[in-house]
Order: structure tokens, then sequence, then C-alpha cells
């Protein structure tokens, strides 16, 4: 095989700065930018979360005009969701699937650089409208007509961000499951695939299915905007109500693509920090496909209130309550990888826990508003804000957060300060908890979301959530310092399995890996696979 | 031709094309912004500059595949990832469409039956907001939104139509059976003739549309039936378009002779996207024009 090797272009050497970050072919770079991109956002977002806390410290109008305060907490969810969540995922994926699966690259190189490069493009049309004349689209993440189709010149940009911001997943997913499928290594079946691959498969499934309807239901509001239709209108026959219906058969899939590659990235970590196999890996796959199934017809749950017939309340009802069955598998199945190993408490592995933890709360909030009667004194208060931000900060950020801690040392090659890792966890945990549980509190008693003053009745807690909010913030700082640190002057070299019971072949690899993960097919020995060693 | 080696991975080399890809997306879309806020001198040079890169990116970057295709650089599972790539888009598109399908079912099925009467809401929409209303189909609303119009008859234009791509479909079979027995001649004269009837398709749409415009009044201001009908027909025709041209792209490949009877994936790709753009046709011939 000595020959074979040079079919891999080798374009290390010698590569110009634009060449290399601009017309990347190279799965990790690509991967980098992604997280670079998404560590930027998160800090844009974050600001912005700042300032809603900031304006909702004390009841009356303190900092900004109301229209302003709008403009922000849209603008946040947007940001967070398309512009943090969604890429680290997709950068983790380009990291670490063709280090787990044995494989050079991804499967379509260029368009690895392709689906990167649109998204920071679509994030200058979408923050640009914060100049415009009529400022930024103003009616939450959701962007419900009439109301956001009432803004200012921000509208056509806005639907074009999200139309960029699709196509980018879509490309990206593309290349993910082409990846997973075609080129795993020789012997490396689908069901002795790590977790986080098996996690990614799905998702890019339901992003290829669901992204294209979100444009669809956007690209109504251009025309019904700008070309005179009235898809909206319901004097015309249309309905504004079937926008929510599109838009929430993209977007109750959308939280799951939010969410199963955390789980996958939490199968990976138990294990190895529990130093024993990942209990029921059969079961965690037929969990997260059965979950990704239901989450097609679930989408209803959001549009209790109005004004869908009564069969519909029912089935979106049981529909949504039985998720809860495969998301209860997944939880029960990490404890009880947990139970009875011999346990330690590594970074990464208090993030897993913590994860599990706060899920948990997440999702049980979620099966409270599954229930229609309860929902509508649920609906639109603080206790939905509660519920997303548990799952989505708890769950899906702190899942990122990590992974980085477990693969950081894999990529540059250096170990990073376990006490400011630890210090990290503990304060963003806690903070965590001053800044949402109090929410909950909040929507029980109705307050209202997406509104920049209340009651006095409701001061109190959102004092105490807007302090857990800006602790929240500030400590995220210590995560910049943390990766910047390790990446660019940690001395402290990392060896190649990095933590003692690490097993999948990202871990054969050396620390920091080779430009290209695998030149020629590795041979497969199942003792090194993440899940080789599972006997079913 | 150096058959390459299937057991060594291949990674292509670095590329200009897919940030230019970007950039002239990014144009092109902040031209329309700009144009449809309306301004309309500098969104238009901004939509063309866009425009222009990509059209000139597809050149630069479908040209630099064939290139590397042709000198045989890539192995069979390069070969399987572009396969598995144009599958799953072809499967987004399918989803593109089925949100606007799935509008036209949701309004059919409740909204206008709801403003007409039927049952809780639309007592209370039907009796205090549009008494006298009741539910038809085709139908612009309570408030006839752009004026009384007619629909046209499925069994006119859009059985044509039906029939024209249903041949294509055909044709492209056989031109690809052709290519596969190694006959150019076949190949080039079935694959001319799907471009006919691509074409042919394109022009009778056009009709229709004028036809509509100028003596039905159904325009996209025809309340829901003219935005159902004109968002389905129009992003059709937006895709036969682009299926007519990929494949004339393949017309002019063929007759320069790039492919082979084990070698033409392009042609195959374009051909999966021309049966697709036919299915998602028999679904509007069913469900915008019969029903
Ligand atoms: C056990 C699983 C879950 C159940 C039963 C559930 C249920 C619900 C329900 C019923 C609502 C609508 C509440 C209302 O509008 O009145 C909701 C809202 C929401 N859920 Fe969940 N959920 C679950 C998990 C998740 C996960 C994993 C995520 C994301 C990672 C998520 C993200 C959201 C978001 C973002 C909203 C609010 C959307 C909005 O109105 O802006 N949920 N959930
Ligand atoms: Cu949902």
């Amino acid at each position: 095989m000595s020959s074979t090797a040079q079919a891999i272009h080798h374009e290390d050497h010698h590569q110009g700065w634009f060449e290399r970050w601009f017309m990347s072919t190279n799965h990790k770079d690509i991967g980098t930018l992604y997280l670079s991109f998404s560590f930027l956002m998160l800090f844009v977002g974050g600001s912005l979360a700042m300032l809603i806390r900031a304006e909702l410290f004390e009841p009356g109008m303190q900092l900004m005009q109301p229209y302003f305060f709008n403009e922000i907490s849209g603008m946040h969810g947007l940001i967070m969701i398309f512009g943090v969540i969604m890429p680290s995922f997709v950068g983790l994926a380009n990291w670490m699937i063709p280090m787990q699966i044995g494989a050079p690259d991804m499967a379509l190189p260029r368009l690895n650089n392709l689906s990167f490069w649109i998204l920071p493009f679509a994030f200058i049309l979408l923050l640009s409208t914060f100049f415009m004349p009529g400022g930024a689209p103003a009616a939450g993440w959701t962007m419900y007509p009439p109301l956001v189709l009432q803004g200012g010149e921000s509208v056509a940009f806005m639907i074009f961000a999200i139309h960029l911001m699709g196509i980018s997943s879509i490309l990206g997913s593309i290349n993910i499951i082409a990846t997973i499928l075609n080129l795993r290594a020789p012997g490396l079946d689908l069901l002795k695939m790590p977790m986080f691959c098996w996690s990614w498969l799905i998702t890019s499934f339901l992003v290829i299915a669901v992204m294209p309807v979100l444009a669809g239901a956007v690209t109504m509001m251009l025309f019904d905007r700008f070309f005179g239709t009235n898809f909206f209108n319901a004097a015309a026959g249309g309905d504004p109500v079937m926008y929510q219906h599109v838009f929430w058969f993209f977007g109750h899939p959308e939280v799951y693509i939010m969410i199963l590659p955390a789980f996958g990235i939490i199968s990976e970590i138990v294990p190895t920090f529990a130093r024993k196999p990942l209990f029921g890996y059969k079961a965690m796959v037929y969990a997260i496909a059965c979950i990704a199934f239901l989450s097609f017809i679930v989408w209803s749950h959001h549009m209790f209130t109005v004004g869908i017939p009564l069969g519909g309340e029912v089935f979106f009802m049981y529909a949504t309550m039985l998720i809860a069955v495969p998301t209860g598998v997944k939880i029960f199945n990490w404890v009880t990888t947990m139970w009875k190993g011999s346990m330690s408490f590594e970074v990464p592995m208090l993030w897993a826990i913590g994860f599990i933890v706060l899920f948990s709360i997440g999702g049980f909030s979620g099966v409270m508003m599954a229930l229609v009667p309860a929902d509508f004194q649920y609906y639109g208060t603080y206790f939905i804000v509660a519920h997303f931000h548990y799952v989505l900060v708890g769950g899906a950020l702190f899942s990122i957060i990590g992974a980085v801690y477990y693969w950081l040392p894999k990529w540059s090659g250096h170990m990073y300060s376990s006490f400011w890792g630890k210090l990290h966890f503990w304060s963003s945990v806690i903070s965590v908890n001053v800044l949402f549980f109090p929410q909950q509190f909040l929507g029980f008693a109705g307050m209202p979301r997406r509104i920049p003053d209340y009651n006095v009745a409701f001061a109190d807690w959102n004092m105490v959530s807007s302090i857990g909010g800006f602790w929240f913030g500030a400590t995220q700082l210590i995560f910049v310092g943390v990766v910047i640190h390790t990446v660019f002057f940690s001395k402290d070299k990392a060896t190649s399995r990095v933590w003692e019971h690490a097993h999948g072949l990202e871990w054969t690899l050396p620390s920091p890996a080779p430009h290209h993960s695998f030149t020629v097919p590795p041979v497969i020995d199942d003792s090194q696979l993440a899940h080789g060693d599972v006997s079913h | 031709m150096s058959q390459p080696n299937a057991n060594v991975y291949y990674v292509p080399h670095n590329s200009r094309w897919p940030i230019i890809a970007t950039l002239g997306m990014f144009l092109f879309m902040v031209g329309a912004a700009v144009w449809l806020n309306g301004y309309d001198t500098p969104g238009k040079i901004i939509l063309t500059i866009g425009a222009l890169s990509i059209i000139g990116m597809m050149f630069g970057w479908f040209g630099n595949v064939i290139h590397e295709s042709m000198k045989g650089t890539f192995n069979s599972q390069v070969d399987t990832s572009f396969r598995m790539g144009m599958t799953w888009f072809i499967f987004s598109e399918v989803f593109f469409f089925a949100a606007f399908f799935g509008g036209l079912f949701y309004i059919r099925t409740f909204v206008v039956p709801w403003l007409g009467g039927v049952g809780d809401k639309g007592v209370i929409t039907n009796g205090f907001i549009w008494q006298g209303f009741s539910a038809t189909w085709p139908t612009n609303g309570p408030e006839a939104v752009g004026g009384s119009f007619t629909s046209g008859s499925p069994w006119g234009i859009p059985l044509l139509n039906t029939l024209l791509l249903l041949s294509s479909s055909v044709t492209v079979t056989i031109a690809h059976h052709a290519l596969r027995a190694g006959n150019r001649k076949k190949l080039i004269g079935f694959l001319g003739l799907t471009i006919l009837l691509g074409i042919t398709f394109l022009c009778c749409q056009a009709y229709e549309y004028w036809e509509s415009y100028v003596h039905l009044n159904m325009t996209l201001h025809s309340g829901i039936y003219g935005a159902t009908f004109y968002i389905l027909t129009g992003f059709h025709g937006l895709h036969v378009t682009l299926g007519t041209i990929m494949l004339i792209v393949m017309w002019l490949r063929s007759v320069r002779g790039h492919f082979t009877p084990q070698n033409h994936f392009a042609f195959e790709a374009v051909s999966w996207y021309w049966h697709f753009v036919d299915v998602i046709w028999l679904c509007l011939f069913l469900f915008v024009y019969i029903l």
C-alpha cells in the first residue's frame, strides 16, 4: 500500500492563510471555523440576553424603547438557534465524525466549505437589519405573520437570511449523511458506530426534511408582503394560523435537531468516565429514531391555544406525551451506565451529569405543557421560557461545552487546566438555575413572555433571574480563557488516548490529530471501537 | 485512464469556488432585498452581479469537477458520495414542495369550510364576520380579494402539459439506455427530444399564465386560490426551467463525448432530477388542477 498514500493531496505544506481558511477542503479546519463562528455568535446572542435581563431587572421601563426590546428578544432567539446551537453541532460533527468512523475527511469536502461560508454571510444579512429603517424583525424567533410583516425594511433581509441558513444546514447535513453511510471503515457496521454518529445520522435526516419546510413558510411570507398574495389573510380565504402549522412542522423537529446530537455527546462521555460500556446501546439507537419519528407528529402542541379542533388537541397531547417514553429510555440508560461504574468526575463528566439533571427538569416541564388544559395556563408565559432554556441551555449548550472539554485535548494536542474547567462548570450550573428556575414561578403566576415591563408582583423573582443571568453570562468568559489558553499557550501535552477509559477510533490517532485523519481505511479491532465491545 | 484504487481515500484539493458561490448568493440576495425595499437601481445592479457570479461559479466549479472526473481522479467511493448527495438534495426539494402542498390541503380541508361556517370555529367566524359566505373551491375568500375570476379547465393545457412531461420522462430514460449501450447517436437524439418537450412545456405554461391573467382575471392576487395556484405551479415551472438548462448542458456534453457507458453520473443525476420534476407535476395536476 505504499504508493497509495499519494492519492491524498498533501497540501498541508505551504498553504497561505487565505487558502487554508477560505478555500479549505479539510474537515478539521472547517470544523474549527464552525466552532469559532458559533463561539462568536454565542457572545453576540449573549449580549442581547444581557440587555433583556437588564431591562427586566426591575419593573418599569429602564433602558430601552419597547420596540427595541421586541427586536432584541426575537433576534436573541434566531441567533442562538441558527447561529450557535446548530453550527456548533455541525462543527463537532465535522471534527469528530470522520475520526470516529475511520475516514479521511467528509464525503463532499468542497460542499462542506460552502455550507460553512454561507453562514457568516447569512448572519451579516440578519444582523444588518438592526441598522435599517424600521429596525430588526420584532416578532419573536417564530416570526408569526401578520405581525412580522408589519416590520420595516428588515422583512426581506430576514427572509433571505433564513433561506441562506436553510441552504447551509441542508448542504451540511447532506454531507454528514453521505459521510456516515459511505465512508465508514470496512467492518464498522452501523450498529457498531459511536452514538454521536448515530445521533447525527438521524439529525441530518431531520434537517433535510424540515429546513425546506421553513423555507417554504418564509417564502409564502415573502410573497404576501411583496407580491400581493394572500396566504395569511382570512378575508381572502387564507389563514394566519396556516403559517403556524407550517412553521411548527419545521419547528418541533428543529428543537430535536438541537438536542439529538447532544444525546450523542452525552452517550460518548458517560461511558468513558463511568468506565463501563454504554448500557443498552441498541435501545439508545432505537430511542433516537423513535424520537425523530414522533417529532413529526406533535407540532400542534405549540398551538393548543390558537383554536384547533378538539380532536387535534387530544391527538397532539397524547403524541407529545409519547415522546417522553423514548426520552425516558435515554435518561434511564445514562443513569444505568453510571450505576456501579468506577466513576471519576473529570470536567467533561461534570458537564454530562449537569446535562442529565437540567435536561430532565426541562423535559418534565415539557410534559406538563403537553397537557392541553394545563397548557392554557402556561401558554405564552415565562414557564415556556424556562422550559426551553432548561433544554437548550442546560441541555444543548451544556452538552456542547462538555464536548469541547472532552475533545479539545484531541484537537489541540494540549490539556487544559481542570481547575478552571471545574470552576466554569460549578459557576455555570448554579447560575443557570438561579437564572431559569425562578422563571417557572413567574410563569405559573402568569407573567407573559416577550414583554419589557411587568406588574410589580413579579419584581422579586425577576431580579433574582437577572442576577443569575449576569452571573451565567460572566461565567462564560472563563470558557473563553480556557479555550484560548489551551489552544495557544498550554504546555501540557495531551496523550493520544487523553482519558483513561476512552474508546473509539478517534483516540487511536495522535493528539493533535493529523491533518487528514485516516489516509487508508484502518483495520478495525472491535476492542478499540466505542461500542464494538458491547454484547448485544 | 488509470483506474484509481478503491481502497484509498480520495480528498479533493482546495477550491476557490465555494467561497465565490457564497459571495454570489449573498450579493444576489442583498440585491433582491434592496430591490424589494424599493431601491430599484442599486438593487438590480447588486442582484445582477450576484447572478453573474453564481453562473460563473457554476461553470468554474462544474468545469473543474468534470475535468477531474475525465482524468479519472475519482474512485467508486467518491462516485457513491456524489450519488448520495444528489439523492438527498432531491429529498429536500420534495419537502420544499410538501410545505406548499400541506398549505393547500390545510386550506381546503379546514380553512375554507371554517370560513363557510362549519364547526365551532366556523360558527363564530362565519356568523359574526362573514355572514353569507359559503365554502366553495376555487375561492378568493369572503371579501373576494382580487375580484371575480375563473379558473382554467384541467383538460386543456394542463392535460397537454402532463402528457408532455410524462413523455419527456420516457425519452430521457431511452436516452439513458442508449448511453449505457454506447449508442451516442440515439443518446443525443432522445436527449434533444427531451429538451424540446421541456421547452414546449414551459411555453404552454407561459401561455396558460398569460391567458389566466388577461382573460380569466386569475392572478397572484386572486385570494387563496391564486396564491396557492401560482406558488405551486410557479416553483414547479422554475424547477422545469432549471432541469431543462441542466439537460441542455448534458446534451452539449454528450455531443462532446464526455460520457462513457460506465461513467456518466452527471447524466444520471440530471435524469433523476427530471423524473422528480415530473412526479411533482403529477401531484400538481391531481391536487391543483383536477380536484
Ligand atoms: C420531553 C420532551 C419535550 C416535551 C414533552 C416538550 C413539550 C413542549 C410543549 C408542549 C411546548 C409548547 C408550550 C406552549 O407553547 O404552550 C414546548 C415549547 C418549546 N420547547 Fe419543548 N418539549 C420537550 C423537549 C424539548 C426539547 C428537547 C427542546 C429543545 C432542545 C424543546 C424546545 C422547546 C422550545 C424552543 C419551545 C418554545 C417555542 C416557542 O414558543 O418559542 N423542547 N415544548
Ligand atoms: Cu415542540
